[in-house]
């Protein structure tokens, strides 16, 4: 008697360890390579920052300097400044568009349906594609310019510093706009029908309907698409790096190409890790401020009577 | 690709459902300014895409005499014919090693995690989830440098598996959380008919877990895939022998080499696109909802 149920209380007992024992193990392998290459490299940028390297002899003690030199580096300010500037601009640009477009693709009619496909295309091309061929499309005398015979769209596009910022800028929303309509499609087709609906009886038009229901409806996907384009901003790099390699001059470099050119070209990865730090922190704290801007009445009332 | 808080939804297939509901019939009605404002924007995407693949179907001389957007006069598959004898072939194997050898494990062991996180208890599982959590808000690329140097000290720099290890775990943070939020919805009844089967945790997970999380294992998959095998900066930086060269370092360095022959820079544009694309053909919508997985509202 007592035997058994000592033994059904172990064999609980057991059990119950033996399943968070048994399951906690199945975590390791992510948490494994999580720990070494995500979180250790967080340390590490830190710890860099604060050392002497040139990427390939020894590491040694530096104390404050690189934070010091970078901090009175005017290429910084200036780093630090066109990332703003990208990143506003092309958020003015995308987030109007990528909405209007997801709103138009998320319709039922069939051109719309089809256009959508095509909309999504650049999508699929990689970073380095896209700067590329854009490269050869803005060439004045064999790109887009001859071949529409638009003479105004021969322009010196990347040799120039204001123009070059503004292909850089343009390239970024032709290649982002297609993954942000896709997020606002989604975000409409989740609408109810019943709201638009509503507002046709109240007499409400298409422009109405789209500013008192559309938007008010869409605040979480905008929030969402905003942080991705706001802290996706702060990495740009691939399609600058080989559109313009931050040129011309450096009008085109911004902090995440700052890092990469100090470190790797001018061999100074304790620098370089200043600006990894300040591009950490910046995403973190830009990534914190707009969950909070959107995330206190998540369930609020909008869906009220439905 | 850094951040979201969100949650997403709770199904698979967030962009393709309720076809028609919602908007449907309000924008039924012809609706001018919008479709003409849909048209142009369909040419500001394909002038672009239509030059490309124009262009890497003309002779060089075809280049400098023709129009830039009209068909080819002599149409050629020379520029195809010089770029896959620079090594494409290698090139091409290469990015299929690192992105299978990448998303493979990430989703297998993002899976295993996901399931041990859902399943189990304890403040151990719960910091872990915290941790990896916390791992989307922060911009993993910002954290090249000391990768660079992990990567040397562990005798790894310039070889295929030092692309493979950081890319596994840049992608966990966002598999977990989207494979955890679909484990989480498998009905408990379902367990525990399992384990009064007399199935272990290990036989649960591959028994029941997996086949029924299977949508959002592809999605996930093909979102990881897309990045590794479009992703620039690792390879950039963790290699340097050109036998191994992904697609987008060949890319580039081709650009640099032919820098004047801009029919075959363009022709390797397109080829390298081309796998992605017939993928695009093949399955548009797994690929498309692998895009925005975890992002919906």
């Amino acid at each position: 008697m007592t035997a058994t149920t000592s033994l059904s209380a172990l064999g609980t007992g057991a059990q119950s360890k033996g399943k968070t024992g048994s399951l906690a193990w199945l975590v390791l392998p992510a948490l494994a390579l999580f720990l070494l290459f995500a979180i250790a490299p967080l340390a590490g940028v830190l710890l860099l920052s604060f050392a002497n390297w040139d990427g390939i002899g020894s590491i040694s003690f530096a104390g404050a300097a690189n934070w010091l030199r970078t901090f009175a580096d005017p290429m910084m300010y200036h780093a630090l400044g066109l990332t703003f500037i990208i990143m506003a601009v092309s958020w003015l640009i995308q987030t109007p568009i990528s909405l209007l477009l997801g709103v138009f693709s998320a319709g039922s009619q069939k051109y719309r349906a089809l256009l959508a496909v095509l909309y999504f295309l650049p999508l699929l091309l990689s970073s380095a594609a896209i700067a590329i061929a854009y490269k050869s499309l803005l060439d004045p005398n064999f790109g887009l310019a001859a071949g529409l015979h638009l003479p105004i769209l021969a322009q010196d596009w990347l040799g120039q510093p204001q123009l070059a910022l503004g292909v850089v800028i343009f390239v970024v929303s032709w290649q982002f706009i297609p993954f942000h309509t896709l997020i606002y499609q989604g975000g409409v087709r989740q609408i109810p029908r019943q709201l638009y609906e509503a507002a046709e009886i109240d007499g409400a038009g298409r422009f109405k309907q789209f500013v008192y229901i559309t938007v008010p409806q869409l605040k979480y996907t905008i929030i969402t698409s905003s942080t991705l384009m706001v802290v996706g901003a702060l990495t740009y790099f691939d399609m600058i790096f080989v559109l313009t390699n931050g040129g011309p001059g450096n009008a085109t470099r911004n902090l995440a190409l700052d890092m990469y050119l100090t470190g790797f070209k001018a061999n100074q990865m304790g620098q370089a890790s200043v600006t990894a730090v300040i591009l950490v922190a910046l995403g973190l704290g830009l990534a914190l401020l707009l969950q909070r801007l959107g995330g206190k009445d998540k369930n609020g009332s909008q869906l009220e009577g439905l | 690709m850094t951040t979201t808080l969100s949650k997403p939804a709770p199904t698979g297939t967030q962009a393709s459902p309720q076809r028609g509901s919602g908007m449907g019939r309000r924008l039924r009605k012809l609706n001018l300014p919008a479709g003409a404002a849909g048209w142009i924007w369909l040419a500001v995407i394909i002038i672009p895409i239509y030059y490309i693949a124009v262009t890497s179907f003309k002779s060089q001389a075809g280049y400098f005499s023709q129009n830039p957007l009209a068909l080819p006069a002599h149409p050629t598959l020379e520029n195809y014919r010089m770029v896959l004898a620079n090594d494409f072939g290698r090139y091409f194997l290469n990015s299929v090693i690192v992105t299978v050898g990448s998303t493979v494990p990430a989703v297998a062991f993002s899976f295993m995690a996901s399931f041990a996180i859902v399943r189990g208890r304890g403040k151990f599982l719960k910091g872990v989830n915290a941790l990896f959590l916390m791992g989307l808000a922060i911009p993993l690329q910002a954290t090249i440098i000391p990768v660079y140097l992990l990567i040397i000290k562990m005798h790894l720099y310039d070889s295929l598996l030092a692309l493979v290890l950081p890319s596994i775990a840049f992608a966990i943070p966002l598999t977990v959380l989207i494979l955890s939020n679909f484990i989480r919805d498998v009905p408990n009844e379902l367990f525990e008919s399992m384990r009064l089967d007399g199935c272990s945790e290990w036989q649960t997970m591959w028994r029941l877990a997996l086949p029924l999380t299977k949508p959002a294992i592809v999605t996930v998959a093909i979102y990881n895939g897309l990045g590794v095998w479009n992703g620039f900066l690792l390879p950039l930086i963790l290699t340097q022998s050109p036998e191994l060269r992904v697609l987008p370092l060949a890319l580039w360095s081709f650009q640099g080499q032919y820098s004047v022959n801009i029919p075959a820079v363009l022709a390797s544009v397109v080829l390298t696109t081309l796998p992605i694309l017939v993928l695009y053909i093949l399955g548009r919508r797994q690929l498309l909802s692998g895009l925005t997985a975890g992002f919906s509202k």
